[in-house]
């Protein structure tokens, strides 16, 4: 597993957990977890989705990307309740992920992945 | 001042109020929104009765903590974490002090900081402002900062999207932010 790891915040669950498909394509060996929906799996995030996705995920450190509006709030919430080190990237989710999951996997260092995903952001 | 007692009384006279106009907060977010305000904070109230109900004998701190946790987990909208990191706010400052003007001034300043919002932007911050900010508390205050949202374009939240299309609707977040600060009014002992 790489030391770096990846999660996907959506505001519908199965587009977080439909992005790992298209994802280990490019990087098998990078551990995704994703958290979509609000507890009870309406439109919407729950900041303890994300929090679970956090501490299921195998690496100490990952890089998350989110969807609209509340993903973001929640997402800085848990990432303030957890002692994972988590970087928060405001790309477009689909574009983001795939670009630092295929640098992940390609070894790429953390700052020069961050000089690829910055013309991707987009809010 | 703010003590357990009377924050009980008051988040509990806020979901009376949220029940109440659950529709009318949901009707006023479906042309500018995505219509379901008055739901999520009705989850989110439903949420905060639930936490406040497993608390024994808690402090103030406690009691803040447990209603921003229920609204945190239960929303599911921007409001939960606005409202949430809101009530977050007040749970650190309040061993320092419970009068409620600086109280809602911190829990100003964690909505900002969360969403980052600012004044005129048609958002909950346009009542929470002006109420954090006025010298004395009134029903006018609350109702002129909660009108005033009507001619705002949103530059933050879902409605931003709209753009101009926006203006000459009411931002919900303000209308029930409104609630909340007239509950609190209403709530004997706390101004």
């Amino acid at each position: 597993m790489k030391k770096l790891g990846i999660i996907l915040i959506s505001h519908v669950s199965e587009i977080a957990d439909g992005l790992p498909k298209l994802l280990t394509q490019v990087a098998q060996d990078v551990s995704f977890t994703s958290a979509g929906g609000t507890d009870t799996n309406d439109v919407g995030t729950s900041m303890e989705k994300i929090l679970t996705a956090i501490n299921n995920n195998d690496a100490a450190e990952l890089l998350a990307f989110y969807d609209i509006g509340s993903a973001k709030m929640n997402l800085e919430l848990a990432i303030e309740m957890t002692d994972k080190q988590v970087h928060l990237y405001d790309t477009a989710l689909v574009e983001g992920a795939y670009t630092a999951a295929t640098l992940i996997q390609a070894d790429v260092p953390l700052a020069d992945i961050e000089k690829q995903l910055a013309p991707l952001k987009i809010k | 001042m703010l003590t357990v007692e009377n924050t009980q009384k008051w988040l509990n006279n806020f979901y009376q109020k949220i029940e109440e106009h659950k529709d009318y907060l949901s009707e006023l977010d479906t042309p500018i929104g995505d219509g379901d305000h008055g739901n999520n904070m009705m989850r989110g109230m439903v949420g905060v009765k639930e936490s406040m109900a497993r608390l024994q004998n808690p402090d103030l701190q406690a009691l803040f903590k447990a209603i921003a946790m229920g609204l945190i987990s239960k929303v599911g909208g921007a409001s939960g974490p606005l409202y949430g990191t809101a009530f977050l706010e007040m749970a650190k400052k309040c061993t320092e002090t419970q009068a409620a003007a600086d109280l809602i001034l911190v829990g100003l300043a964690g909505i900002k900081k969360r969403g980052g919002a600012t004044e005129g932007d048609k958002t909950m911050v346009d009542v929470w402002s002006p109420v954090a900010h006025s010298s004395q508390l009134t029903t006018e205050v609350i109702a002129a900062a909660v009108a005033a949202t009507k001619d705002m374009q949103a530059k933050k939240g879902r409605a931003s999207y709209l753009g101009e299309r926006s203006i000459g609707h009411l931002d919900p977040g303000a209308v029930s932010s409104g609630y909340l600060f007239t509950a609190l009014i209403e709530t004997e002992g706390i101004l």
